[in-house]
């Protein structure tokens, strides 16, 4: 199964300049492992050591911002293409209350999966 | 050393005077490899803050992918302070992920001047640098340079050939 997978110009130097890669996967999370596999480094880059997706990225699936697909959780299908961008943001605010912004907003994004989940259930 | 047209930076701190007290943002796209920028796009701060800005997810994605389907790059990346000087905070240099952009700030603290600075972030490591603002509407080589940011108190004329 091959997903083209767009790597910004920062994350090049993990594959040997491309940018564009392919990869395998039934999720996102499977998806940058299989990744990792061949490029390593690359997903610690875009997933934290908790396991979430790194606030300094953007993954889309095809048009989609995965943070409203269920994340690392997000499905991936054959022919899909994924797209990583740096995330823009900045500010002349503290450093502690955009952290918490952050959290707060992948804490609001998952309850929002959880709850596609349960009414796909 | 940016080099940008006073007709881009106008534009930028018109941005920046309108969104004022919440921060503005946006990106000056330019041919891939050539260091200009040459088309200005206000983006979203769709933090909507005083003191933090954001782009909009969809709104970067479909900026992106134009400016990789004309073979642009985003060769500023600009965003305004509204109390604070027009230095990287601790914030920005985290979040800074374009290697090969100038990061423009623009402070409208002060009512009447702006203050415009331009840096490269890499690695987390900040380096100011001068910006020249190129008057090509009226004289490819009037010149007026602004070091560090500082308006400067007297114009030098001298390039315009006056």
């Amino acid at each position: 199964m091959a997903i083209e997978v767009r790597i910004p110009t920062i994350l090049r130097s993990y594959t040997g300049g491309a940018k564009v890669v392919e990869g395998a996967g039934d999720t996102l999370g499977d998806l940058l492992t299989d990744l990792d596999s061949r490029h390593a480094g690359l997903k610690a880059r875009l997933v934290t050591d908790a396991g979430a997706l790194h606030r300094f990225v953007n993954v889309y699936v095809n048009d989609e911002d995965v943070r409203f697909l269920g994340a690392l959780d997000a499905k991936l299908n054959d022919g899909d293409s994924v797209t990583v961008l740096p995330a823009v943001a900045g500010g002349a605010f503290g450093f502690a209350a955009v952290a918490a912004i952050s959290q707060h907003r992948a804490a609001a994004a998952g309850r929002v999966a959880h709850d596609a989940a349960v009414v796909a259930r | 050393m940016l080099s940008i047209d006073r007709s881009i930076v106008e534009a930028i701190v018109a941005h920046a005077r309108r969104d004022h007290p919440d921060e503005a943002c946006g990106v000056v796209a330019g041919p891939a490899g050539s260091d200009t920028p040459t088309r200005h796009i206000p983006m979203d701060n769709a933090a909507r803050s005083m003191t933090f800005y954001e782009f909009d997810s969809m709104e970067q994605l479909r900026v992106w992918r134009e400016m990789d389907d004309r073979d642009e790059e985003p060769v500023v990346i600009y965003h305004s302070h509204t109390a604070t000087e027009a230095y990287p905070s601790r914030t920005d240099i985290s979040f800074a992920g374009e290697p090969g952009a100038h990061y423009l700030l623009v402070s409208t603290r002060e009512p009447d001047t702006e203050e415009i600075r331009s840096f490269r972030i890499v690695d987390g490591v900040v380096t100011e640098e001068p910006v020249r603002i190129v008057d090509a509407a009226v004289d490819p080589h009037a010149v007026q340079s602004y070091m560090f940011g500082q308006s400067p108190a007297t114009v030098d004329y001298e390039c315009s050939g006056r």
